[in-house]
């Protein structure tokens, strides 16, 4: 589909390309109000874990639908560390760094689907879905 | 001479379904106006589009037939589903139902199969090449129009049931800068969510510096509505905006001590006469108690 | 993009004028704790009209400010956080709790001026 977009994650200004493209790709489909923002923030927090624990990677913006639900899906992945206890990280207040900690668990709370596939060594991969209202 | 160089042209035109398309969309321009006002009289005789008048239909009509053919001519059908959106958006409010405009576009269908069926009459067989070429985009074209009119009605029906929801929950201006969210009903998360939505809005545009929201009329706080209130509370403060919760039942001020809200930083005053006040108080009004004031509270 | 900064009377005025990066809002903290220094002014308002998003980082960014600013014995107001950036911000789990906020510029300023002149060192 044309609607496709991936970036690249490797400097603090892809962040915001990454949020901004969301954004778009979001109105494209439907998406309005505060849901564009709740989405560019998602997108803000899990491609800023890229950068801040494993250095570079990828966001995947992408069409979805649900029979005749229509949504978004982001991917955010990466070659980094991994996550070696995934359940942890999903707390409120976890940081393994300085951060919040609030980063994933928030953007769980803000996307309908959320999925964190993680493997120590190999990299990180997290798979995110939110539909129209 | 005439005849046989006839003859060759459809020898040609009927080796390719674009060729025969473009005789078909040539067809179509020649007798625009009396196909035009043959299918407008059939929708007029079908008891379709009541709602709109004898003029209205006919110009509807022949824009849509004019869209149908450039369909016919391009392949392409973006131009007919803009449109068929445009028309279902200024339709719709009107009443007109989901039949009617499958009604008339099979009706545009049938006007000109049949206005078909009597220029290649004699050739059968060329006619049945005709129709097969016609016959996908008449039914794609039917399948555009039918998919906006329906896509257009939903996203409608959404839309008047949230103005239904929205209308069921005020944002009450009572005074400058003061204003108040009395919720009566059950609470799901989604209407939660709109609620808030809806109180952050309201901040903005009345430049709102107080906010009691009253809970009276809430039957039931179970953790997730609490958490919304919480929520609420804490983004009309990102926005400078100081939130007080009047009507908090003593279960529900449970629920939230249970879900870990410190009570003593939400503002919660016991019924909203008395909220309003604290808010009055707030916005450095000066409140005095006229006669009757001290009766009220007592049964409040 | 760097953020202007403007100095009115005692105050500095912060407008952040397009989405910003990481680097921009590191930068941004920089200027503000520095020039809160070199004009003694009692007060620091950040608009953040212009963000598309309050994220994590620039919520801990700017708890950083405001706590700099603190230490140099004066306040930060955030003003302009638009309804969908709140709604989405508590969401997250972000609420600025010790950082005081208004609605824009206007109620920002209003709120500086409320406020005790003799607070910290540069207090007249
Ligand atoms: N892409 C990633 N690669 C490796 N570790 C990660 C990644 N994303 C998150 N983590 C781990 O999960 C923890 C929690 O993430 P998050 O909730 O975003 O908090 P924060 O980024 O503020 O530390 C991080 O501290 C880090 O240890
Ligand atoms: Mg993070």
């Amino acid at each position: 589909m044309a609607n496709d977009m991936q970036v690249g994650i490797s400097t603090s200004a892809d962040i915001v390309t990454a949020r901004q493209r969301g954004r778009e790709l979001a109105s494209e489909l439907g998406f309005s109000g505060s849901d564009l923002t709740v989405l560019a923030t998602a997108i803000s927090e899990v491609a800023r874990n890229i950068i801040e624990h494993a250095k570079e990677g990828e966001v995947i913006l992408e069409p979805t639908h649900n029979g005749s639900k229509q949504g978004i899906l982001i991917i955010a992945s990466d070659r980094g560390p991994g996550i070696p206890d995934v359940d942890r990280a999903l707390q409120d207040g976890y940081s393994s760094g300085k951060g919040l900690g609030l980063g994933l668990p928030g953007a769980k709370r803000l996307m309908d689907e959320f999925k964190v596939v993680s493997e120590v060594g190999k990299g990180t991969t997290v798979t995110m879905k939110k539909w129209v209202r | 001479m005439a005849k046989q160089e006839e003859a060759t042209f459809i020898q040609s035109a009927a080796e390719s379904p674009t060729a025969l398309l473009r005789e078909l969309v040539a067809h179509l321009r020649q007798n625009r106006t009396q196909l035009r006002e043959e299918w407008a009289r059939r929708i007029t005789e079908a008891g379709l589009l009541t709602a709109m008048s004898r003029e209205e239909v006919f110009a509807e009509a022949t824009t849509v037939y004019d869209n149908y053919v450039a369909v016919l001519e391009t392949g392409s059908v973006e131009a007919l589903e803009a449109y068929a959106r445009d028309l279902s958006e200024r339709i719709i409010p009107r009443g007109v139902e989901t039949h009617e405009v499958l009604g008339i576009v099979l009706l545009l269908r049938d006007v000109l199969a049949r206005s078909l069926f009597k220029k290649y009459q004699s050739d059968i067989a060329l006619l049945n090449r005709v129709l097969d070429a016609y016959e996908p985009a008449a039914n794609r074209i039917a399948n555009t129009v039918g998919v906006s009119f329906v896509q257009e009605r939903e996203r409608v029906i959404r839309q008047q049931q949230e103005a239904i929801r929205e209308l069921s929950t005020p944002v009450l201006q009572v005074r400058a800068r003061l204003l108040i969210l009395p919720i009566i009903g059950v609470i799901d998360p989604q209407r939660a969510r709109q609620l808030t939505e809806q109180l952050l809005r309201g901040i903005r545009s009345n430049r709102a510096k107080v906010v009691v929201i009253d809970i009276t009329g809430v039957p039931a706080v179970d953790a997730t509505i609490a958490n919304h209130l919480v929520q609420a509370v804490d983004a009309s403060r990102l926005m400078g905006a100081t939130v007080i919760v009047t009507g908090l039942s003593s279960s529900i001020a449970q629920t939230l001590v249970t879900i870990g809200v410190d009570l003593a930083k939400m503002k919660t005053v016991g019924d909203l006469q008395g909220g309003i006040e604290e808010a009055e108080r707030l916005l450095g009004y000066k409140v005095s108690r006229v006669g009757e004031a001290p009766a009220q509270e007592e049964t409040g | 993009m760097r953020v202007p900064i403007l100095k009115q009377h005692s105050y500095l005025i912060a407008s952040i004028q397009s989405a910003l990066t990481d680097d921009d809002l590191l930068q941004l903290r920089d200027d503000l704790v520095a020039q809160i220094g070199r004009f003694r002014s009692r007060g620091a308002i950040v608009d953040v009209t212009a963000l598309d998003v309050m994220d994590s980082f620039a919520v801990r960014t700017l708890r950083g400010v405001a706590h700099m600013i603190r230490l140099r014995g004066a306040q930060t107001v955030i003003v302009g956080i638009q309804p969908e950036v709140a709604f989405s911000m508590v969401q997250l789990g972000l609420t600025l709790e010790e950082v005081a906020t208004a609605l824009d510029l206007e109620e920002g300023l209003a709120y500086l001026d409320d406020q005790p002149k003799s607070n910290g060192r540069h207090g007249e």
